[in-house]
């Protein structure tokens, strides 16, 4: 078989489009670099009405929304889900991991939760403070100069609260809460549970004249035509093109692994068109990793050779290792007082929470070491698939009768409409050597390159965590005055989502200051070969019970100014 | 309020250098058949849509229960004017796990009828329907619904479906009265409906919340994060 080789040598190869490879590619084509951008999936722009799915009303499916096709529903601008066909992924048996991937240009970013939440001091010195894990090779004070400047660039509401491990920021002004969040603040406050405006990136007021402003449609999981919503496409990527950078998409591209010269050096990738799979080749001076912590790491173990026969980077053997996800637990209820509701208003609202509790305890005090923030649903939304459905369920609090039929079902839909609030706790997990992916050696996919096989478990820190959750959750609904939904979530892992789950995936190629147990050095750079980074959340040390998109976009760019610095110095 | 795609699409670049149409051609050619779905979508759409899950007796029956289950009214329809049966066979192609229960529920249905009154049920009165339907209307919502009587499980799929295929229309969302799902500027709950339900909002809260007034100017702040516009 004849490779294909480009004879085109970019400055840079970065694989993957979502919010790290976004912001790479912003930084280095800024900076005058030639750059060249591979993407799994197809090309996307929120904007294109073709494939929009913003204001889709749910009669213009045969299916109404459901969730079939598309994991989180019909809307949802995920092009890709739990399983990909011909895509797999394996299990250590007795393990549990379930991965979300989504082929898109910009990745994840179009359909995730805008919640953009900045790391605090102490969640860069973990074992410092409690001997768990590992701390980071940096600190608050070096990524903080990055979250400013990624708040300017992207915007982001939320409000200057002086709290000391959840930071301030320049934050656009959030907006007003809904009716259910102003009975979350009230029950709350009965528990001792702090509630502050919520912190998503989405533009309650213009930050330039490229991009709109919210309309609140609350649907920023299908990602803003507008663009007045973060996604890597519409606010990194295109800017970037659109400001004369030098930007080449290759989209459909599957990278194999990356190449090097007898020097061990990376000289490009080599990736397998979709549309005719044939493989290709493409060089580059530099190669900066984007695809996903996961993917990022498939590539490095994938990518053998006599220089590097553990795989790049991994002289370590730590690629792959410390592979953890935030911990999740939910839980629901019934507001008697949320009955009977006007319907007069639109309460849509931003594409989720207006209001949210930060992370309030005292871990040295309790018997999990590391906190979690409480994310708050609810509210009279659109209806879609399973709207309707056991509608007068809630009947059996007031001791009659579930099910029927007839004209009283149209007055029970309206009765109980918009009554129900929900939480979503999510924290952090240890990272431990023995949660990890690896190649598994027995099977590829179907373009033939070997996939992962995962090996997860959580420990009794996060299942204690759990607890704690499912304990304050029902504390808050008894004081809202509320009747909790459903039974409380057990099993062995005390009502914990699967690893995975959370979709907050990060760790595989952690940074440290020692190449024998870290992958990359504080700058995203490989400690085994210095012209490749990686830039997606590989290199978490620890995810914090934050969320881990504005972290990625700092460190993106915090690593991408080091690589002008280097290039520029003739340094790589 | 859309921008330009054209422009920002010059970088595009599909990674073949030759042949046929690329994916995002033939989504750009397909989508305006199909609310942005992908060809592989659009493809499983066409040959559900293709397939029969229903002989016409059974998709009669359904009809005639879904308006029994909610009985139309003026203004704002009923399951017919909101397509339901349609959607029912649509989701029994679509989600497979329902096919048993459906079409076994629709054979049990018909077998109670002509038991008790000696023909299908589409051609009873409705009084007689009611008299089949009344003993598998309710179910104890303390028991897990496999654990409930298979009749049981199927009636309450069969409400659940057209209660859901009801309102995700037109005609149902008329009748919710929900208004959203239409651009907007949201500045808060109403007055009167805060009252309804006895909260109120903390001024110093809403003291940092956005000034709609200022919405369309551009955010600039001083050094300190103090927003300044």
């Amino acid at each position: 078989m004849q490779i294909k080789e480009s004879s085109e040598v970019y400055d840079v190869i970065i694989v993957g489009s979502g919010a790290g490879g976004g912001m790479a590619t912003k930084q280095l084509a800024d900076a005058g670099f030639n750059v060249a951008v591979v993407e799994a999936g197809p090309f996307f722009d929120p904007a294109d009405p073709k494939t929009m799915t913003q204001m889709k009303w749910p009669y213009q499916s045969p299916r109404r929304g459901a969730g079939v096709d598309r994991p989180f529903g019909e809307w949802d601008m995920a092009y890709g889900g739990w399983q990909i066909e011909g895509e797999p992924y394996t299990h250590e048996e007795g393990t549990e991991f379930n991965w979300f991937r989504s082929h898109m240009l910009g990745g994840r970013t179009n359909h995730w939760g805008r919640i953009s939440l900045r790391f605090g001091p102490k969640d860069f010195k973990g074992k410092t403070r409690d001997g768990h894990g590992e701390d980071w090779p940096i600190g608050y004070d070096d990524v903080k100069p990055y979250y400013d400047k990624v708040d300017k660039l992207i915007g982001v509401f939320g409000t200057n609260e002086g709290l000391e491990n959840d930071p301030d920021g320049f934050f656009l002004p959030p907006p007003k809460p809904r009716l259910h969040e102003l009975f979350y603040i009230k029950g709350a406050k009965k528990s001792g549970v702090p509630v502050i405006p919520g912190r998503l990136s989405m533009l309650t007021k213009r930050i330039n004249n490229d991009r709109g402003v919210c309309f609140y449609c609350g649907q920023c999981s299908r990602s803003c035509s507008a663009y007045a919503d973060f996604s890597s496409g519409s606010c990194l990527i295109f800017p970037a093109q659109k400001s004369g950078g030098k930007v080449r998409l290759y989209v459909n591209c599957v990278v194999r692994e990356v190449t090097t010269n007898e020097e061990g050096k990376a000289t490009g990738v080599s990736y397998i068109s979709k549309d005719d799979r044939k493989e290709y080749k493409l060089k580059a001076r530099v190669v900066v990793l984007a695809a996903s912590a996961c993917s990022s790491a498939r590539i490095l173990l994938n990518s053998k050779s006599k220089q590097h026969p553990n795989g790049l980077g991994n002289s370590s053997n730590v690629v792959g290792k410390y592979l953890h996800d935030s911990t999740g637990s939910g839980r629901a209820g019934f507001l008697p007082q949320l009955m009977n509701r006007k319907t007069s208003y639109n309460e849509d609202g931003v594409g989720g929470m207006h209001v949210y509790s930060p992370w309030w305890g005292d871990n040295s005090k309790l018997d999990f070491p590391r906190g979690y923030h409480i994310e708050v649903w609810g509210g009279m939304g659109m209806p879609n698939y399973g709207f309707g459905f056991n509608a007068n369920e809630f009947n059996k609090f007031f001791g009659t009768k579930v099910g029927g039929y007839g004209d009283v079902l149209r007055d029970d839909v309206k009765k109980y409409y918009g009554s129900v609030i929900g939480f979503g706790g999510r924290g952090e997990g240890i990272a431990r050597i023995d949660n990890y992916c690896e190649i598994d050696e027995t099977t590829v996919d179907k373009f033939g390159i070997p996939v992962l096989k995962f090996n997860y478990k959580w420990s009794d820190l996060e299942r204690r965590q759990a607890t704690h959750m499912q304990d304050t959750f029902e504390e808050l609904i008894h004081n809202m005055g509320g009747e909790v939904l459903g039974d409380r979530p057990g099993g062995p892992d005390n009502g914990l989502n699967k690893p995975g789950e959370i979709i907050h995936e990060v760790g595989t190629t952690r940074m440290g200051n020692d190449p024998k147990t870290s992958v990359t050095n504080k700058f995203n750079q490989l400690h085994d070969v210095n012209n490749v980074f990686i830039v997606d959340a590989g290199p978490f040390v620890s995810q914090a019970d934050k969320n881990c998109t504005w972290t990625i976009l700092a460190l993106s760019w915090r690593a991408s100014d080091y690589i002008i610095e280097q290039l520029k110095a003739q340094n790589i | 309020m859309l921008l330009g795609t054209g422009a920002l699409s010059l970088g595009l670049h599909s990674c073949v250098q030759e042949g046929g149409p690329s994916l995002e051609t033939q989504i750009v050619n397909s989508a305006d058949e199909y609310f942005g779905r992908t060809p592989e979508e659009l493809e499983r759409i066409d040959k559900l849509n293709a397939e029969e899950l229903f002989t016409a007796h059974e998709l009669e029956t359904i009809t005639v229960l879904s308006e029994v289950i909610l009985p139309p009214k003026p203004d704002v329809g009923g399951p017919l004017e909101a397509r339901v049966p349609e959607f029912i066979e649509f989701m029994g192609k679509d989600v497979p796990s329902f096919q048993n229960t459906l079409l076994g529920g629709l054979l049990w249905l018909d077998k109670k009828s002509t038991d008790l009154f000696n023909a299908e049920f589409k051609s009873l009165s409705l009084d007689q329907q009611k008299q089949i339907l009344d003993p598998i209307a309710f179910y104890d919502p303390d028991v897990p619904t496999r654990k409930r009587p298979f009749e049981i499980q199927w009636f309450s799929l069969m409400r659940n479906l057209t209660m859901t295929g009801y309102y995700t229309s037109e005609w149902g969302i008329k009748d919710l009265g929900y208004v959203g799902n239409t651009p907007n500027v949201w500045d808060g709950v109403p007055q009167d409906v805060l009252d309804q339900h006895g909260v109120a909002y903390d001024p110093e809260w809403i003291a940092k919340c956005i000034d709609q007034s200022t919405r369309g100017d551009i955010a600039t702040w001083d050094e300190d994060g103090n927003l300044l516009t």
